[in-house]
């Protein structure tokens, strides 16, 4: 009998209901990309599984043609956890957005990434609540305006990669929702990693944030907005890629290349380091003041929670033997009458 | 001269009793729990029936010696078979002033009173609030046989040869003095507790030494001193041949599960949060990591909840425990557990509330949260067992049921269950049941697509498990779809899918049993209990039968659905009344259900039901 995976499409994984997001909305080119990326990874269809919350993103599972669960607000990563650690064979991922994940499900996000659940966390973020039509998210700048923050929102955001590199996340990386060879690139890169996987990804709300990334997406200006991260290369960006990141002490700075400046004196990105400093780091180089990194930041390996629970639970039928129940009933002190 | 069992020989009179509620009082550092337990142990080794209500405070360690950091086990063991701890007390040890203080009311008169009189110096009295040493009160003596025992001073003196060098750590061994007095006092064996000892210090030769000495010094304080006079002897109660062990109502609840586990072939996952007095379940189910039991310990009750819904849904026994306030935190999910339509136990073990309430005290006041307490129509089976090794059994009920008809199971158990003993007869496991349970195989080339929301004839979906090819479907809050289980807004769709999962629930009850009832099916008033009052409401209705009342009892398992039979049966009887630990939450239910005007007696006070109360009740109703 052969083992062979039947060899399938990205339409294959297209489900049969109708998809409900605007049109014009980011989530389209996203899912496309994880649908195209599905086929690659060598996963049985079958074991494959979407969990998400609630919002616009969450409705993904919906979509794919995989097993899937759309759960409650922020729950998600609680759901994986448990499907993961009873069938850990399955690959799951799960969908969330910059509401759902970080400000009702905060807690749970910031859990399943401290326990390196191996499953994959994908965080649509477009800073704005899009299901409810349009209040400030976690994500929404200082002073946006919106129907619950009429003279201007005044919560300090939150970014979300910096939130996962302080939960110690093994895997952290962002994208692009019209960025879409770098997209399927960053989210094979994160279903191939072991352990949980963290990816942003800016998406934009047309309806109501409309050009929330509009600086990291235009053509005109994402060469000056954006840093493409490559392990083990300089941190160059620009059209003529002719600027660069470099470490003043622990702070980094814009500088342009030649005029005594060479690749030699900047930042080179390390994705491996075991201290996740430099990848934090990265996290807050922020618009305006620092192009924007996109890629992988971080990608470590550290022990899963997962393969650590069935580990423990191999290793005590190794040393005790399979449970039985005669032995479970007489534990402790036991008399007979009669 | 006669000896009960392996107890110690003794040359004083021996007094033949048929039952003894002896309780231990102290600071909540002085080992009374230990004490406790290991009376309990003994007891019921003796061939006794017994059965314990340990009574401790919230605080870990509230300030020593105060009132609020008392904390007390209680034991009845009896040569009849019994169901309660006991109304009053026999035996009262209160190792220090607050214990004397906080105890002293439930000692009936001319009980045995030992006290260490060595606690009862200045500083002990005032922490207590005494303005004046109790025991110097003549009245004392005259209405309790009072025993001033300097406990303290004889336990120094007993592990002084031990190699203990700290006062501090010599006077932790105080408890098996008090414990070697009480059991040379109802002619106890001190072998389990000497075993205890050596396989709970292992190792720790110095504190093997020290409290094996203080135990005996105990033993013989009793023997050898004129001050008692006679010990006491409780035979072999008349138990069921058998097997037996004691069991505690959450440790029963725990393998119960696991055996429900073993007995579906399935492996149990549980998601559960640190709260008392659900906790022990929580410590219990990770002992048997080799039976294929993965525990979670959640972020927090919510992900507790969800990790279970995610694990039903790859197929494993999946389960949460949790008490009230945290059942509160999981409403939302338990209705998506309820939508979702898979298998899975919801455990409450009910304590005193609201909020935070009482967390170490037993109440029955959730048992409209566990009904009602979800957004939208989301009826749910609900089990109570009634005692502590009944947990065992209803456990295993619980995931039959949720199996059976692929919906979650609330069980509803509450401290007092959980947290007290009795004997348990231990099953034969050959006796067990197994069950199979069904999962779709994978789709054929040519089979029809796959309907994840259509229903056998129990209205049950079928349970497709991920993994599974051609299978593939996806579930989520929204209202689904029948069959399909497509999401749709469609408004006679929602009708019908709520009316269906209404009915699932209510078909529930063609699978358990009838409700059997404790003396006649009719008469003048039917003592109609739930839970954890079980053992109060069956021995006040016996009493009452025995002073020819024309009075039943019936204690409900399973209160939603009712027994087929429930109707007719409080249509057979005069009056109802319904002893609750809450403000008569099942009277109303009872009500509105079967227009049944009940009688309710409701106590709110943390503490379980005294026999008396329900008694009295019984008369005053039909006396
Ligand atoms: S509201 Fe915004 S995020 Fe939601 S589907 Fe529409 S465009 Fe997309």
């Amino acid at each position: 009998m052969s083992t062979e995976l039947p060899v399938l499409k990205a339409s294959d994984f297209a489900s049969d209901q109708d998809i409900r997001w605007c049109p014009g909305c980011g989530d389209y080119s996203i899912l496309a990309q994880m649908k195209k990326v599905m086929p690659t990874l060598g996963v049985p269809q079958e074991n494959i599984v979407f969990i998400s919350g609630i919002g616009c993103s969450s409705r993904f599972p919906y979509y794919m043609n995989t097993y899937g669960m759309h759960s409650i607000h922020g729950r998600a990563p609680a759901f994986a956890t448990g499907l993961k650690a009873s069938r850990p064979e399955l690959m799951v991922w799960v969908i969330t957005g910059d509401g759902d994940g970080l400000s009702i499900g905060g807690n749970h996000l910031m859990h399943a990434i401290r326990r390196n659940l191996d499953v994959n966390i994908v965080l649509f973020n477009n800073r704005i609540y899009g299901l409810t039509k349009g209040q400030y998210s976690p994500t929404s700048p200082l002073g946006k305006v919106t129907k619950t923050s009429p003279m201007g929102a005044i919560d300090n955001p939150l970014h979300p990669l910096s939130i996962a590199i302080g939960c110690e996340a093994s895997f952290v990386a962002r994208s692009i929702d019209v960025n879409i060879k770098h997209l399927g690139a960053t989210l094979k890169r994160a279903a191939e990693h072991k352990g949980t996987s963290f990816i942003e990804v800016y998406q934009n709300c047309n309806v109501f944030n409309d050009g929330a990334w509009k600086y990291a997406t235009d053509k005109a200006t994402k060469s000056d907005t954006t840093l493409e991260l490559e392990h083990g290369k300089p941190l160059i960006f620009g059209k003529d890629r002719d600027k660069g990141i470099r470490l003043n002490g622990l702070v980094p700075e814009v500088v342009d290349l030649g005029k005594g400046i060479s690749e030699d004196d900047l930042l080179f990105h390390d994705e491996k380091a075991e201290e996740p400093s430099l990848a934090y780091l990265l996290t807050r180089m922020r618009n305006p003041d620092f192009p924007e990194p996109i890629g992988v930041f971080r990608a470590v390996d550290r022990p899963m929670y997962d393969e650590e629970l069935n580990g423990q639970v191999e290793r005590a039928r190794e040393t005790k033997g399979e449970g039985k129940l005669e032995d479970m009933f007489t534990a402790g002190e036991t008399w007979t009458v009669g | 001269m006669s000896t009960t069992t392996g107890a110690s020989p003794t040359s004083k009179e021996i007094v033949p009793i048929p039952a003894a509620t002896v309780r231990f009082a102290g600071d909540s550092g002085d080992g009374m729990q230990l004490a406790g337990t290991q009376l309990t142990t003994t007891s019921a080794l003796a061939g006794n029936d017994v059965a314990t209500f340990p009574d401790y405070p919230a605080e870990i360690r509230a300030p020593r010696g105060t009132l609020a950091g008392v904390s007390g086990f209680q034991i009845h063991f009896a040569s009849t078979d019994i169901f309660t701890p006991g109304d009053h007390l026999d035996a009262l040890v209160a190792m220090n002033p607050a214990a004397l203080k906080t105890n002293l009311a439930d000692l009936r008169k001319g009980g045995i009173l030992v006290v260490d009189e060595d606690a009862f110096n200045k500083k002990g009295l005032e922490k207590a609030g005494y303005e004046q040493n109790p025991l110097n009160d003549l009245a004392l003596e005259e209405e309790y046989q009072l025993f001033k025992v300097p406990i303290t001073t004889l336990t120094r003196g007993a592990v002084e040869d031990s190699g203990i060098t700290s006062q501090k750590d010599a006077d932790r061994c105080r408890n098996f003095l008090a414990m070697g007095l009480i059991f040379w006092l109802y002619g106890r064996s001190l072998e389990p507790t000497l075993r205890f000892i050596e396989t709970k210090f292992k190792g720790k030769e110095t504190i093997i030494k020290a409290n094996t000495a203080a135990l005996t010094t105990g033993r013989n304080y009793g023997e050898t001193t004129d001050a008692f006079k006679s010990s006491y002897q409780v035979n072999k109660a008349d138990l069921e041949p058998g097997h037996y062990r004691n069991i505690q109502g959450n440790t029963a609840l725990a393998i119960g599960c696991v055996t429900a586990a073993k007995l579906s072939g399935k492996e149990l996952f549980l998601g559960s949060y640190p709260i008392t007095p659900a906790s022990t379940i929580l410590e219990e189910l990770n002992k048997y990591k080799h039976f294929g039991v993965r525990t979670f310990q959640a972020e927090d009750e919510i992900a507790a909840v969800c990790s279970t819904i995610g694990a039903a849904f790859g197929g494993a026994m999946a389960m949460t425990t949790s008490s009230g306030p945290g059942i509160a935190l999981k409403g939302e999910a338990i209705g998506l557990g309820m939508i979702l339509e898979l298998p899975m136990l919801i455990v409450n073990i009910q304590r005193g509330g609201p909020s935070t309430g009482l967390p170490t005290k037993t109440e029955q006041s959730d048992l409209f949260q566990c009904m009602y307490g979800r957004n939208g129509e989301s009826p749910l089976p609900l089990i109570a067992p009634r005692s502590p090794s009944d947990c065992f059994y209803a456990a295993q009920e619980a995931w039959r049921i949720a199996t059976k008809y692929m919906v979650p199971v609330m069980l509803l158990s509450d401290g007092y269950i959980a947290n007290g003993s009795e004997p348990w007869k231990i099953p034969d496991v050959a006796d067990l049941e197994s069950f199979t349970i069904d999962h779709p195989p994978a789709a054929k080339e040519g089979d029809p697509p796959f309907m994840p929301y259509s229903r056998d004839e129990n209205l049950a979906r079928p349970w497709a498990l991920p993994g599974t090819p051609g299978l593939m479907h996806r579930i989520g809050g929204l209202e689904k779809q029948d069959q399909t289980g497509n999401v749709s807004y469609d408004p006679q769709n929602h009708q019908n899918m709520i009316e269906t999962r209404a009915r699932k629930v209510a078909k529930v009850a063609e699978s358990i049993p009838q409700q059997e009832v404790l003396g006649e099916t009719s008469g003048d008033l039917l003592v109609l209990g739930w839970g954890g009052t079980y053992g109060a409401c069956v021995t006040a209705t016996r009493q009452a039968q025995e002073r020819g009342l024309k009075v039943s009892h019936a204690h409900l398992r399973w209160i939603s659905p009712f027994p087929s039979n429930l109707k007719s049966l409080l249509e057979s009887f005069d009056k109802v009344l319904i002893p609750e630990l809450n403000m008569g939450q099942l009277r109303t239910i009872i009500a509105s259900e079967f227009l049944c005007d009940a009688i309710g007696l409701n106590k709110v006070q943390g503490k379980p039901f005294a026999v008396q109360e329900i008694l009295d009740k019984i008369i005053e109703a039909v006396g």
